[in-house]
């Protein structure tokens, strides 16, 4: 063993592993040393599981060394001995799942998420269960119950959120992956703040079964990683028809890792001219007009675009995601799960239990959406909301009969301070303006580094494509990152 | 438009929420200035678009149905803040 082990890709971890250089066991203690030195500065993990993680890196280690005498090492499951870390929204069964969130208290989750056991099949360890917003409703990890994750790059500035716990443990190389959720902006926005690549697919892509419900029409699981080509490897195995989950598409998942090199030179990019308005970080701007300017002289094609319909996404979002919200933390009654506070009758019971157990921004989102939904509002406010969502994704529709994949920013702003948004809840909503359209109109997205601001802090540029199409943004985000270094830059901890 | 404290207070009855007074205040004020600013989905005419119900695939396909394996009941009830017999345990609904 030599060198870090925790600066090395996933595919030089899988060499490594395969050619005895190390093993899972040293891969694995590698990264738990790195969590233990950083932990206490950056707090991303809301659960450790280090010693079932010591166990299994073991037996991974026995699977290699019995495939190294049969010689049958080519047939070891891809990620086998390979840490991941998994946002605490997402059921692994028998280890308690907290939501962020006090109301669900010592919950222990009854099965693992469909996308878990996927990545658990094909060999990953767990290490633990990173930090997130409450039930995933923040954009800075600041509204968890267990206290904010810190951004690797500048520790008095939040990692994003709200998968901000799984952003931050990727940049500062805890882990080389991990699994988080996109709602509004969830994975994309904290994959900027944070300097790594994240990836939202599609709605439908990835089973949501075992992924704790905010907005169900909205909700998405996805991965960080360092580069495009470790997360198309990831979503190829996270993807694909789960019969538990009715959304998920029975759509043909593609060997997304395989056909990753591609030639971009027929690539038409285009670059929506609503997301490049006034209150955008001046060197955000100039730092994704570089970045574009580098996929034109691989040949891309660069096409102006208008996405009309760009500004009204934050209204119609923060409508049907509290409208979802309302409905689905209903079940939050400290009756079959949770903690439950007890004053006498059944109706006190509920009334208790939800105003101690859930925290201001949820219980905001829930009285937005009860709002939105209730008896003379409907029409006004939700009912407006899912048409103006159609106009939106007719918006979407009709910019990809004309482009390949859409480039913008990903954020207004680099990281801000913790605590910096305070109270301001329409502040914090703000943040996730170039990140919502995507999820309302279902499309895939993905975030990768392409600069770094004055204050050092990571700029990341966003690739929207068409429904199904990872594959292309993959493709693109690879051909990028084989030309460019920014993926590589690390925070100095 | 500005939401009275009556109004935050049904809202809150509603959504089955014990709200503090301070709670109450601050979200009269918070609420109020976000359906402010969502007014502005009023400026678009859409007599003629239909809303969107998500954006379900047409190709969403139904499984048989047939009963899986279920999970263990033990696994399911050891979640529950009180239970007696196999069963959830609630306070009274009736006095």
């Amino acid at each position: 063993m030599s060198g870090d082990l925790t600066l090395l890709s996933i595919f030089e971890m899988q060499a490594g592993l395969r050619a005895g250089d190390f093993s899972c066991t040293e891969l694995l203690e590698a990264h738990l040393q790195r969590i233990h030195d950083l932990e206490p500065r950056i707090h991303a993990f809301i659960t450790l599981v280090e010693e079932s993680a010591r166990k299994e890196a073991k037996n991974a280690d026995f699977r290699f060394s019995a495939a190294q005498n049969n010689g049958q090492i080519d047939d070891l499951p891809a990620l086998l001995g390979i840490p991941i870390a998994v946002k605490d929204l997402i059921t692994v069964k028998d280890l308690r799942c907290s939501c962020g969130s006090n109301v669900l208290g010592e919950w222990i989750a009854p099965f693992t998420a469909t996308a878990i056991q996927r990545l658990l099949d094909a060999g990953a360890i767990i290490v633990g269960k990173t930090n997130t917003d409450e039930f995933a409703m923040g954009s800075s990890t600041e509204t968890s119950a267990f206290g904010p994750t810190f951004n690797p790059w500048d520790t008095s500035r939040v990692p994003g959120g709200s998968s901000g716990g799984s952003a931050a443990a990727v940049a500062a190389r805890m882990v080389p992956v991990a699994i988080g959720s996109d709602t509004g902006g969830s994975i994309r926005q904290p994959a900027a703040f944070c300097g790594v690549t994240g990836i939202k697919p599609s709605y439908g892509r990835i089973s949501r079964y075992g992924l704790v419900a905010y907005g169900s029409s909205l909700d998405s699981m996805g991965a960080f990683t360092h580069s495009g080509a470790e997360a198309a490897l990831l979503l190829g195995i996270m993807a694909g028809l789960d019969k538990m989950d009715a959304t998920s598409a029975d759509h043909p998942v593609p060997n997304y890792h395989k056909e990753i090199t591609c030639d971009i030179k027929r690539l038409r990019i285009g670059v929506p001219r609503e997301y490049f308005i006034d209150g955008i970080q001046s060197e955000i701007k100039t730092t994704i007009k570089t970045a574009i300017e580098t996929y034109r002289s691989l040949g891309a094609e660069i096409v102006e675009i208008s996405l009309p319909h760009t500004k009204y996404a934050l209204p119609v979002y923060y409508l049907i995601a509290p409208a979802e919200a309302s409905a689905n933390l209903a079940r939050y009654d400290g009756i079959r799960f949770g903690t439950r506070q007890s004053t006498g009758s059944m109706i006190d019971m509920f009334f208790e239990t939800r105003g101690q157990g859930f925290g201001p921004e949820v219980k905001r989102r829930i009285m937005l959406g009860t709002y939105a939904l209730s008896a003379g509002y409907y029409d006004a406010y939700y009912g407006q909301a899912q048409k103006v969502r159609t106009l939106i994704k007719q918006d979407f529709e009709k910019a990809f009969d004309k482009v390949d994949v859409i480039a913008c920013p990903v954020t207004p702003t680099t990281a801000f301070k913790v605590g910096e948004h305070g109270d301001d809840p329409l502040a914090m909503y703000l943040e996730d303006v170039f990140t919502l359209p995507a999820n309302l109109a279902g499309v895939p997205g993905i975030a990768f580094p392409v600069g770094l601001d004055l204050e050092n802090l990571p700029i990341g540029m966003q690739l929207m494509g068409k429904r199904f199409n990872e594959k292309t943004l993959f493709q693109a985000v690879h051909s990028f990152q084989q030309n460019t270094k920014f993926h590589l830059q690390k925070p100095l901890l | 438009m500005s939401l009275t404290l009556a109004e935050v207070e049904h809202i809150a009855k509603l959504a089955r929420l014990n709200l503090t007074e301070e709670e109450k205040s601050k979200y009269r004020e918070q609420l109020s200035s976000i359906l402010d600013y969502v007014t502005m989905l009023q400026e678009l005419d859409t007599t003629s678009i239909s809303e969107a119900s998500g954006v379900q695939p047409d190709e969403c396909p139904l499984r048989v149905d047939t009963s899986l394996p279920p999970m263990a009941t033990s696994d399911l009830m050891k979640n529950s803040p009180a239970t007696t017999k196999n069963q959830f345990r609630v306070p009274p609904v009736f006095e």
